[in-house]
């Protein structure tokens, strides 16, 4: 592939992420959509045979990384997980990278070595040990903060993150030395197999608040809510060029990786009536939804298309 | 000069040169300037670059990780070698992964800095050599300061290079004098090595050839070991060459490999517990490389297979000592 086809194959698709100026519900819409269709992209890639090793959806969460974006900017940083393709899409629009990359190829973002959970792009980077990438969030922040510069550092945790010891130990650090560090906390009341009442004791916020971290918390799954919480911690992080906590208590309606969930049924089911594109897709006029449904659809089997061929 | 100023005076100097260096460690400010008092009068100088920290290890190398991933030098002292084993997962996982496993598009270049080893009596916990867990892992240097290698050139070599370094002090080397070239010293002190590796220092009394043994010996290991080796030269006409690498892993094989061709017997000297160590690992790879032309059996001392008691008479018998050495260089010139 020559280098200009490659320029090109990576340009932020506006199907996927929006044309400059499109109007914020159409935009927000969009942009879960386009995550839910990835995911569930790769998830038949898989069926088919033509990924291998793993993956974990974030089927249910796209709204989290859908709001923060609207009030991230470029000279921020963002760390994320295992479960961090839609926080990665959301960034960066980059379907293609990370479609080659999940299917192993050189043109992918890490040329296959990282797959799923294991990937950079600028801005952007994640690793797939629990915990392990909050120090080095607060370290890109520390950096931040010894240049002077106004970017602003973000980590994206699970509620099962919160069981690792580093994690208290980066917070401490944090509130020390008020690095700009904003820690994303999505709750979603699983962790792997286990729920929130047999892992976790006490109250999440508390336990950023008992450093002096200032936490914006937010129930639910409507982008709109989530967009708001997002833009009152990023602010409070900008004003005051120190840390902030956002925790935003959602679901995931998917299995953790691959076909291993054994959840209630009835809970999942109860939780689809909250799905964060039907909450939101009728804020949206029918005809403009199901146009932008097939934009996605139509932009993803493009990159299917093309990442096939590689 | 004793190690431990030479190794001040080195940092002071990295701060200097470089503005990118920044410095993390537990209890590291003046007045107390460090556990071991290396970093001494740094932060006084660099307050904003010389930062002490919580008692947390694993935030040390994270943070550590995330300045180097945004451009910095960080260069952290985790107060004793033991709790490294804190900071595994941000080495393993975290800190030699990132370069490689995003296709070099970043780099990482964390120095971690630790004092390591027995001798001084603090028990099982304050005490090991544990730098052998951390041999062999892909896209780490793990580098051991000795009397014969200026830590300048060597934090300069590290500044340098992209790939992270753990860097071993052995504690007893703090107070004792750096070797400078011409030495009171009778021995011959000479340098051999592959490009892009610290040099292996050679000490012999006699030309390589009239030498019937290679001791390959690291940190306050190799002094002891040149003592033992210049009293047997001296008493009684026992000619060994000595080899004293600074890299651990990965390995400079070449000058090894050089030695031990000409002397025919090898032994390797080391302070952490006997098996699955540095010392087997250079005992395997140069008996497979040279076989056929030892005279016999590569020869591993390391110190004994248990915690290490805070007792002196007894810490001693668990630890590689002159004893020690002296008895497994006897069997192996013979």
């Amino acid at each position: 592939m020559t280098a200009s086809l490659e320029t090109l194959d990576r340009r932020i698709d506006e199907r996927l992420m929006g044309a400059f100026g499109e109007p914020r519900d159409a935009r927000l819409y969009r942009r879960m959509r386009f995550i839910r269709r990835f995911e569930e992209t790769v998830l038949a890639l898989f069926e088919e045979g033509l990924l291998n090793g793993t993956t974990h959806a974030c089927i249910g969460q796209e709204a989290d990384a859908v709001g923060l974006m609207e009030h991230l900017r470029d000279g921020d940083h963002l760390f994320s997980n295992h479960r961090c393709h839609g926080h990665f899409l959301a960034w960066t629009g980059d379907a293609f990278g990370l479609l080659a990359e999940i299917m192993g190829k050189p043109a992918g973002l890490c040329a296959g070595i990282g797959g799923s959970q294991h990937i950079c792009a600028p801005g952007f980077k994640s690793n797939g040990v629990q915990g392990g990438i909050v120090p080095a969030a607060a370290g890109i922040a520390l950096a931040e903060q010894l240049r002077g510069s106004d970017g602003l550092s973000v980590v994206f945790l699970g509620d099962g993150t919160l069981g690792e010891g580093v994690v208290y130990e980066t917070l401490n650090l944090t509130a020390l030395w008020q690095l700009p560090l904003l820690l994303v906390l999505e709750d979603n009341g699983w962790s792997q197999s286990t729920p929130s009442s047999l892992n976790l004791a006490g109250d999440i916020a508390a336990r950023f608040t008992a450093f002096g971290l200032p936490v914006v918390e937010v129930a639910g799954t409507d982008v709109l809510e989530i967009e708001a919480a997002a833009g009152e911690a990023v602010a409070g992080c900008r004003a005051r060029q120190g840390p902030g906590v956002l925790v935003i208590h959602t679901y995931r309606l998917c299995h953790h990786s691959k076909n291993d969930d054994h959840r209630p049924v009835e809970e999942v089911q109860l939780r689809w009536a909250y799905d964060p594109l039907v909450v939101h897709a009728i804020r949206l006029d029918p005809d403009e939804r199901t146009g932008i449904d097939r934009e996605v659809d139509d932009a993803l089997e493009d990159c299917v298309t093309r990442a096939r061929r590689l | 000069v004793i190690y431990a100023r030479a190794l001040g005076d080195t940092l002071r100097h990295t701060l200097e040169a470089d503005p990118r260096v920044v410095m993390l460690g537990e209890d590291i400010l003046d007045p107390y300037g460090g556990a071991f008092k290396v970093t001494r009068g740094l932060s006084t100088d660099f307050p904003t670059r010389v930062r002490t920290t919580p008692i947390s290890e694993a935030a040390i190398a994270g943070v550590s990780a995330g300045l180097a991933l945004a451009g910095y030098r960080p260069i952290a002292e985790i107060m004793f070698g033991d709790f490294v084993s804190l900071c595994f997962d941000q080495i393993a996982n975290h800190i030699a992964k990132y370069g490689a496993m995003y296709d070099g598009a970043v780099t990482c270049p964390v120095v971690i800095r630790t004092p390591s080893g027995g001798g001084r009596g603090y028990g099982p916990t304050h005490s090991q050599s544990l730098e052998k867990h951390f041999l062999g892992l892909p896209h780490l240097r793990v580098v051991a300061g000795s009397l014969w290698h200026d830590p300048v050139t060597l934090f300069d070599g590290f500044l340098a290079d992209d790939l992270p370094v753990l860097h071993i002090e052995h504690k007893l080397l703090y107070p004792l004098q750096v070797a400078t070239n011409g030495d009171a010293s009778l021995a011959t002190i000479g340098r051999d090595g592959s490009r892009g590796f610290p040099p292996t220092v050679s000490i012999r009394l006699v030309a390589r050839e009239d030498c019937s043994l290679t001791v390959v010996a690291y940190g306050y290991q190799a002094e002891l070991a040149r003592r033992v080796l210049e009293r047997l030269a001296i008493e009684e006409e026992l000619f060994a060459e000595l080899l004293v690498p600074a890299q651990l892993s990965p390995v400079d094989w070449a000058p090894l490999e050089r030695s031990v061709a000409a002397t025919g017997s090898l032994l390797t000297v080391e302070e952490s517990t006997g098996g699955w160590s540095w010392g087997t690992e250079i005992a395997a790879e140069l008996g497979s490389r040279l076989f056929g032309r030892l005279r016999r059996a590569p020869s591993v001392l390391a110190s004994a297979r248990d915690v290490i008691p805070s007792a002196p008479d007894r810490e001693a018998e668990t630890l590689v000592g002159e004893r020690q050495i002296e008895a497994a260089v006897r069997e192996a010139a013979a």
